[in-house]
């Protein structure tokens, strides 16, 4: 196990090196190949440094934001300049309230629906036509309605985080085995610690797994919602330096966004490992 | 008054179709240790479920201590056969969870004080930290056995508590159980596929017939005096003779009962009366 670990690590260095090359040769100024160094100096003299504002990005300009940006993480110079630490910040905080409301709402509301099939039957066409509906549809209606693009933000990451949550709530609560529910009922077991006891563990890893789409959803989503909405977070800086036609910037976003969303779901990956039991 | 008193008990799954079993009619003494023996799928687990409340009946009623059993209750501890612990909590954790239950108002050192008695009385001492998936079946059964004891319920329902056991550990808990009841003079409904166990165990044996339409076809006493030893039980004639005739009815005559009309289940007591296996299968009509 040890050694095989070892060498896949190995594996990925070298595959990330590779990478990194071929995209460093691919976008090597044609002209420095081509043109003479009297060109090149000539070229200079007309205040034309390079070829690099024109082309694709090459690794070093990343290099370079990735210095930048996390050199100085929190500076603040107004609303078109922080620091990315600041934006990943506002989209964590939005990410984190509309989660935890809609867990809120998803796993009590997951509760009943999957302890009664009555009402599971009576809210199931509810939840089958809301839940393909594009989180993004709902800005408009979130916009015009709460007039504010923070809370609508929030909103939207309510809305997209709520039906996989709800859904596997309901089914790990309907599916927890009749054996352990007999246990409780032969115990007298009171419905409410019953529910924390029993039900709530015995669903735990259903309801984690539901948690964690949720959560990988509500990331997808932020970054998009924030591009609309404009103002603070991730997203509205990628839209801000695409503005700029700072591409670099624009791909060292990208790179965070996609860092933080690994580390939300290796949090969550830890949480499911933690609530997961063997039979 | 018996403790415990079933009359016309049917059970029909499915509408339309047979009863599983029907006019199951029987009672169980305070004190008394009843075993029920009869051919996998007749029943057995159906009519525990009905006593411990888990199941209605769909006809007929259960009195147990004057009242009609309406539901479970902290008064009949069950033993299920497939061990239904709780897989997220240790071995520890299973029994205190259902101390807790009866005794709500105990301090935790109080629960897990108790609750470790019960488990070294099984001869888990050593295990209490464990998870059940780290057990075997034999152990998980343990557990079980230690979660109903630990709430000291007026009657225990056991269903085939002792099925997952090796022979050796099965005779070692079965003394310890011996011990247990003939301390505190519980009241016992076991469910079983061992005939030497019930012989060991049982102050009567119910015997079921086949299914659909099952019922309890014969009541055997076990006519030998009460405090049996694993070791002593086959010196005394009677065991054989009780053996033979419970082996009789699972092989030849279980199948005899099906279609007769509703009446008391005969009592037998093998060796003392008539012989049983000549004579056929007569039920008394009750007006
Ligand atoms: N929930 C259920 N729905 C429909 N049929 C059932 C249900 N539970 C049991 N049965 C049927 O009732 C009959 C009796 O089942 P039961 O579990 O009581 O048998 P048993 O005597 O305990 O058998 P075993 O010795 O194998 O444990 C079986 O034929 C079974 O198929
Ligand atoms: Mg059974």
């Amino acid at each position: 196990m040890k050694p095989d670990t070892w060498k896949s690590a190995l594996l990925s260095v070298l595959i990330a090196a590779l990478f990194i090359g071929v995209w460093h040769l691919a976008t090597l100024p044609k002209a420095a190949t081509a043109q003479s160094a009297a060109n090149d100096e000539y070229a200079v003299l007309l205040g034309k440094t390079s070829a690099k504002q024109t082309g694709f990005p090459p690794p070093l300009e990343i290099g370079k934001a990735i210095v930048k940006y996390l050199g100085d993480p929190f500076y603040d110079h107004g609303p078109n300049d922080k620091g990315i630490a600041i934006q990943l910040g506002h989209s964590l905080g939005r990410v984190g309230i509309g989660f935890l409301l809609a867990a809120l709402v998803a796993i009590p509301l997951g509760f009943t629906i999957g302890m009664s099939p009555l009402i599971y039957r009576a809210l199931d066409p509810f939840i089958q036509v809301l839940k393909p509906i594009s989180p993004l549809a709902w800005m408009p209606l979130a916009l015009y309605t709460i007039k504010d693009s923070n809370i609508s933000g929030i909103f939207v990451i309510f809305i997209c985080s709520l039906w996989p949550m709800l859904i596997n709530t309901a089914f790990g609560v309907a599916g927890v085995r009749r054996d352990w529910l007999n246990v409780a009922r032969t115990l007298e077991v009171r419905p409410l610690r019953r529910a924390f006891t029993v039900i709530l563990p015995a669903a735990a890893p259903t309801i984690v797994t539901g948690a964690r789409i949720s959560m990988g959803i509500a990331w997808l989503v932020i970054v998009a919602a924030e591009m609309l909405v404009g103002g603070t977070g991730i997203g509205y800086f990628v839209w801000n330096e695409w503005n700029n036609l700072a591409l670099p910037n624009v791909i060292f976003a990208i790179l965070m966004i996609g860092l933080v969303g690994m580390a939300l779901d290796h949090l969550f990956a830890m949480l499911q490992k933690w609530v997961t039991y063997a039979e | 008054m018996p403790y415990l008193q079933v009359s016309n008990l049917s059970k029909t799954y499915t509408p339309g179709a047979e009863p599983v079993f029907n006019d199951v009619r029987f009672s169980i003494e305070r004190g008394e240790f009843v075993v029920i023996i009869g051919h996998s799928g007749c029943g057995k687990s159906t009519i525990l479920n009905v006593l411990s409340g888990l199941e209605s009946p769909s006809t007929g009623d259960v009195i147990v201590d004057g009242r009609e059993v309406k539901g479970p209750g902290l008064d009949r501890g069950v033993v299920f056969q497939s061990h239904a612990l709780m897989p997220w909590f240790s071995v520890l954790e299973n029994v205190c969870f259902a101390v807790r239950s009866r005794w709500p108002d105990k301090s935790r050192a109080e629960i897990e004080a108790q609750a470790t008695q019960y488990l070294e009385m099984v001869g888990l001492g050593h295990a209490l930290k464990k998870k059940p998936a780290e057990l075997s079946g034999g152990m998980k059964q343990r557990v079980g056995i230690a979660r109903a004891f630990a709430i000291q319920p007026k009657m225990l329902l056991l269903d085939e508590p002792f099925g997952a056991l090796d022979a050796l550990t099965r005779g070692t808990i079965q003394d310890e159980l011996l011990k247990i009841v003939q301390a505190t003079q519980q009241t016992i409904f076991m469910i079983t596929h061992d005939v030497d166990e019930a012989i060991l165990l049982a102050d009567r044996i119910l015997l079921m017939s086949n299914g659909p339409r099952a019922r309890i076809a014969e009541i055997v006493e076990v006519t030998m005096p009460r405090y049996r030893t694993r070791a002593g039980l086959h010196h005394d004639p009677q065991y054989y003779r009780i053996r033979n005739h419970l082996v009789d009815f699972l092989v030849s005559r279980s199948n005899d009962y099906a279609g007769l009309p509703p009446g008391e289940p005969r009592v037998l007591r093998p060796g003392l009366d008539e012989d049983p296996v000549t004579s056929p299968p007569v039920v008394r009509l009750v007006s």
